[in-house]
């Protein structure tokens, strides 16, 4: 099982003899995931069809079940290997089942003609990725989400043992994301299946992903498991992140904040400050949160969008230091909200915020609107 | 699936049918209109010798049988570059390459009658399929530099021009009796068919149908896009090769014989597609060859018939039919990958 199944070993890779990406290696094992990442035209597809033989290979080899792919034929290739590419495809006049069935191309005879039991396998590979309303319509004239699935089932069908995909998801909605991906850790699961794919959604990478491909410049700027690829700093540097910021714990992508003298205080804490930072921001108004443990699930937030945080070191109770801090931001603010409404001993020093604010005239109805 | 196979037995019957009513309406209509039932006696060999018999057997059955086969293999050759360049108005007519068949075989008609030799079928298939090679391999490296359908359609409508205009020059300034011949033959024409030009256009077309058949499962995967069909394991470049060779062939015996003829390669494909609901090239292969003899029967029996004794030459009655088709079809295409 520690065999790689598929891997290159110095890859060159570029268009017309100019070598784009050098000395890739890439490995992967079946029943893993390996994501390729990387900002837009960073080479991830050019890496993918020279995977493929679609581009030639400007130096190096890829292996395929402990062969070099180069010296396979084209049958002992496709039994093993499938892909689900971006090209938009025109096939005339076929349903989603005839082009599922062309997945079963390899097994078939001289002339084509698919089996009974060929047919239940695009059955089955149409069900797998809930496609049977599909079966009967024209290829052509169903959504992109559909065409990405009905390829998917088309790919899944050749019974391979390594799956190839660029950008599956595009396209497809969240629901059919999540589904898409789900399918494919199962058969990753299942089957045994090898995967090499693109993403683009580096959450959905995060968390699907086995192994991380980063692909930046002229060769591979990092390759791991994605607990090491997707820290803070890293995946800003790695597209070149000049305006807002990447939360690694959530996976999400946050904009900038608005900078300037704040102008709004926000006491929030478990959550509840969220939605207003967001507002603010949106509107465009720069302002102060705090106080936040910074464990808080509002401080990763805070500190994305604020113009200023105040914050306590983690599970500690709120200490005069900060609290101090935060009075004297909070008295140059014209407004205040207090969207919080739970207070115990961790968090006591945020109701004499609220307090003090309701003296000033400051305090702000904290509803939405 | 049911449904699917008896719309198929359906359409083929429905082919079948129509070649032989054609065929017999054929043989009956002309200068000489005879009735079905003199037919009888004469292919069955009751009446011998008579002008009637002579005029079946040595002009009209050669006539229809290159029909047949021509425009059989002209709606294959269609077919076969409509899945080569995955454009559903590409044909050996429009990309150019009748045009540059039909340049070579009067280049070659002419150099052997200033000679006083015969032209020789076979040799006019093989200038028929150097020309056609030529042609081919200008719209090959257009094909790479363009990338958009209509432009490559529109280089090959070039190509095709020029290639005319040089054959209108050199058959202008060809100082022979043969060149009434020529002329005729270069507007496109059944007419003038003997049994030896039928059986060597039967090897020729045959042969390459056989071999067209056989590939009907890697033509099926290209109709899939060149990613997927190589991923299903086609060897691209040897099938790319062997599909523009037997379009060539199939288009250049064509020209060799009958001249350039429009429109076919087009618009039988399309309406054969049609009728089947389907492009798998397993049933579009036979059928495009049935559809083919059927329309080319139908067209040159207008051209013998409707005008007579004055014989219009093929490709002005292919093109009434067939143009309103394409244009048909290039606006439904309209808005899709155009």
């Amino acid at each position: 099982m520690d065999e790689y199944y598929l891997s290159t070993d110095h890859m060159t890779v570029g268009y017309n003899g100019k070598a784009l990406i050098r000395d890739i290696a890439l490995q992967v094992r079946r029943g893993e995931i390996l994501t390729l990442i990387g900002p837009n035209g960073s080479g991830k597809s050019t890496i993918l069809k020279s995977l493929i033989q679609q581009l030639k290979l400007l130096g190096g080899t890829v292996y395929l079940d402990g062969r070099v792919m180069a010296k396979m034929s084209e049958k002992e290739i496709s039994t093993r290997l499938s892909v689900l590419m971006t090209e938009r495809i025109h096939p005339e006049l076929m349903t989603c089942r005839d082009v599922v069935g062309t997945g079963r191309y390899p097994y078939t005879g001289r002339l084509g003609i698919l089996s009974a039991e060929d047919r239940q396998k695009v059955h089955e590979a149409l069900a797998l990725v809930h496609g049977e309303d599909l079966a009967d319509r024209s290829f052509t004239e169903i959504s992109d989400g559909q065409r990405q699935r009905v390829l998917l089932a088309r790919a899944l069908c050749q019974e391979p043992e390594v799956l190839v995909l660029d950008e599956p998801t595009s396209f497809l909605d969240i629901r059919h994301k999540l589904e898409l991906l789900t399918i494919l850790k199962d058969m990753v699961r299942q089957r045994q299946l090898a995967v090499v794919m693109s993403l683009h959604e580096l959450d959905l990478a995060q968390k699907v992903s086995d192994y991380v491909v980063c692909v930046h410049g002229s060769v591979i700027a990092r390759y791991g498991p994605p607990e090491e690829i997707f820290t803070s700093d890293y995946v800003p540097t790695l597209f070149g992140v000049t305006r807002g910021s990447y939360n690694a714990e959530f996976g999400c992508l946050e904009l900038e904040p608005v900078r300037g003298t704040p102008q709004v205080f926000v006491i929030g804490g478990g959550g509840s400050g969220i939605p207003w930072y967001r507002q603010l921001q949106r509107k465009g108004i720069p302002f102060a949160a705090g106080v936040l443990q910074e464990n808080d699930v509002d401080y990763p937030v805070a500190k994305a969008l604020a113009a200023q945080v105040i914050s306590e070191r983690p599970f500690r109770p709120i200490g005069e230091e900060a609290f101090k801090q935060a009075k004297a931001i909070l008295e140059t603010c014209n407004q205040v909200l207090c969207p919080l409404t739970e207070f115990g001993p961790m968090n006591e020093p945020n109701r004499a915020l609220m307090d003090l604010a309701r003296q000033n005239g400051t305090l702000k109805l904290a509803s939405m609107g | 699936m049911k449904h699917a196979h008896s719309r198929y037995c359906a359409a083929f019957l429905l082919l079948a049918a129509l070649l032989v009513v054609f065929l017999v309406w054929n043989i009956c209509a002309g200068s000489v209109s005879m009735s079905p039932g003199e037919l009888m006696r004469i292919l069955s060999g009751q009446e011998k010798g008579g002008t009637n018999s002579n005029i079946v057997w040595n002009i009209r059955l050669p006539r229809i049988l290159a029909a047949i086969l021509l425009g059989g293999a002209l709606s294959v050759s269609g077919f076969l570059l409509q899945t080569f360049f995955a454009n559903p108005i590409a044909g050996p007519f429009v990309l150019g390459i009748s045009s540059g068949a039909k340049l070579a075989v009067s280049l070659a008609m002419i150099f052997l009658l200033s000679r006083g030799l015969t032209a020789d079928s076979l040799v006019l298939i093989l200038a028929a399929f150097l020309g056609a090679m030529l042609s081919m391999g200008f719209i090959l490296l257009i094909s790479q530099k363009v990338k958009k359908m209509s432009m490559l359609v529109i280089c090959g409508v070039m190509i095709g021009y020029i290639c005319s205009a040089v054959t209108d020059f050199v058959v202008t300034f060809a100082d022979d009796s043969n060149i009434v011949n020529l002329h005729n033959w270069s507007l496109g024409s059944f007419s003038g068919m003997s049994w030896s030009n039928v059986k060597v256009m039967f090897l020729v077309v045959t042969a390459t149908l056989i071999l067209t058949f056989l590939l009907s499962k890697p033509i099926g995967a290209y109709q899939m896009g060149e990613v997927y069909a190589q991923n299903m394991g086609v060897n691209i470049p040897l099938f790319r090769v062997l599909l523009i060779l037997l379009s060539s062939v199939l288009s250049a015996c064509v020209t060799a014989f009958a001249g350039p003829i429009s429109f076919v390669g087009i618009a039988v494909p399309h309406l054969i597609k049609s009728l089947f609901k389907t492009a798998r090239p397993i049933l579009i292969i036979p059928a495009c060859f049935l559809g083919g003899a059927v329309f080319c029967l139908f067209c040159d029996l207008i051209a013998r018939t409707v005008f007579a004794p004055t014989e219009l030459s093929i490709s002005t009655i292919t093109a009434v039919f067939g143009a309103p088709v394409v244009i048909y079809m290039m606006i439904r295409q309209k808005g899709k990958a155009m």
